[in-house]
């Protein structure tokens, strides 16, 4: 079982905050199929938020497949995250690690190369979605 | 969906000031409604009203279809300050609970009043108001309302039993079919709980709907200096601020804006309260404008 947290100063909506953190731990493996998701009154009374928001997250990641609800008993993750891709982490992470010793190279400071990567991240993914 | 609070033309004189004037709002099922506005804008009134404590001037208010005084049974209602006799025990509140009311769930009660962690001998005078705030709940929520009325119930608690309150609040309300209507001028402690939002300024209704509805039709604009009046027609101006080059505004708009002159950001609940909030100081600007003489 995970536990959620909220952060009420990112800006990002409650509902959208759960459903990133049921994503990472399905990532990281600390979800797997068939775990039960906690109780929508038990995210309600321990983060003091609205059980709509709760399960206005737990029906988007049904949306996704990646959960499902039986009724009277709960919501369970139902498909897992990322196995498939964590084979080409590990080359991805070496070319990531190349082109920072470029960026370094370059003059470049830590702040700068974050402000690099972020906006060229937030560009190339508008272009996708565009 | 069936409304749970219904108002229509209502308003509530006192002398020659309007505590509330004009106020039609329908409150739809199964919602945490926030009522904010600041103080002396027409909350209380308001919610004095939905139970029958006062009497219209103008108009007409329904509670779950019907009038105040015939729904008391499925209201839970919570004043400001949670009052409690101070004079009875925390037990005899519960008794009392149990003889007024005739759907009353003394497992619910014995079990709310469990956790809090107090004698059951002590008066309720020498409570903490915290543990009043969460005695008056348990009460309202013994007697397993439809609709929750709550004024301001967490304005005078510190941050700890705020927290446990609204816990309290957020778990009984995914346990039952329940409603909430809740006052309050912190907006930040509402942007958990509510997911309706009603906004009450200087005794007018501004804005009301759902939480979810009114962040995505909210955009705030920047760009070069722009006379508000020349943006199309529906993007209505909830706020405007300029400098000598930039505009600032917040606009309400169903339709997506294209003028590529706008930097276009999200709003968070609090700022789009505010800007409905200081919409109606009026008169502040008029005084800046003074000043600058």
């Amino acid at each position: 079982m995970i536990e959620f947290h909220l952060d009420g100063r990112s800006g990002v909506a409650p509902y959208m905050q759960l459903i990133h953190q049921v994503r990472q731990a399905l990532r990281l493996g600390l979800l797997r199929e068939g775990d039960q998701l906690p109780k929508v009154k038990d995210v309600a009374a321990g983060l003091a938020i609205n059980p709509n928001t709760v399960l206005k997250a737990y029906r988007e990641l049904e949306y996704e497949g990646l959960a499902a609800a039986r009724p009277g008993i709960g919501t369970f993750v139902t498909s897992t995250l990322g196995d498939g891709s964590l084979a080409a982490h590990e080359p991805l992470r070496r070319d990531l690690q190349r082109w920072l010793a470029k960026a370094r190279r370059a003059g470049l400071e830590d702040e700068s190369i974050e402000a690099l990567f972020v906006s060229t991240f937030r560009s190339a993914s508008e272009e996708g979605t565009a | 969906m069936t409304a749970v609070l219904e108002a229509r033309g209502l308003g509530k004189q006192y002398g020659r000031l309007w505590a509330l004037a004009d106020c039609t709002l329908s409150v739809p099922a199964g919602h945490v409604v926030g009522l904010v506005g600041p103080n002396g804008a027409g909350k209380t009134t308001l919610l004095n009203l939905a139970v029958g404590l006062l009497a219209p001037t103008t108009g007409i208010i329904e509670v779950l279809s019907g009038p105040p005084l015939a729904r008391l049974a499925r209201i839970g209602f919570l004043a400001q300050d949670a009052p409690v006799y101070a004079g009875l025990s925390v037990a005899e509140h519960l008794a009392l609970g149990a003889h007024l009311n005739s759907r009353w769930d003394a497992g619910l009660a014995r079990r709310w009043i469990g956790r809090l962690n107090v004698n059951l001998d002590q008066k309720a005078g020498k409570l903490s108001a915290g543990q009043r705030a969460q005695l008056g709940l348990t009460l309202a929520m013994a007697k397993r309302p439809e609709l929750l009325l709550l004024d301001e119930p967490v304005a005078s608690l510190d941050p700890l039993a705020r927290r446990a309150f609204l816990q309290d609040l957020m778990e009984a309300v995914a346990e039952q079919e329940l409603s909430v209507v809740l006052s309050s001028h912190l907006v930040a402690d509402l942007e958990r709980v509510c997911d309706y939002l009603i906004v009450l300024v200087a005794s007018q209704m501004r804005i009301a709907g759902l939480v979810e509805d009114l962040l995505v039709t909210h955009h705030l604009l920047t760009g070069p200096r722009r006379d508000p009046a020349t943006l199309p027609a529906e993007q209505q101006v909830i706020s405007a601020s300029h400098t000598d080059r930039q505009s600032t505004l917040l606009v309400r708009t169903r339709r997506p804006v294209l003028d590529p002159s706008w930097v276009i950001s999200r709003v968070g609940l609090e700022d789009l309260v505010l800007a409905y909030m200081s919409q109606a100081a009026g008169p502040a600007r008029h005084r800046h404008l003074e000043v600058q003489k």
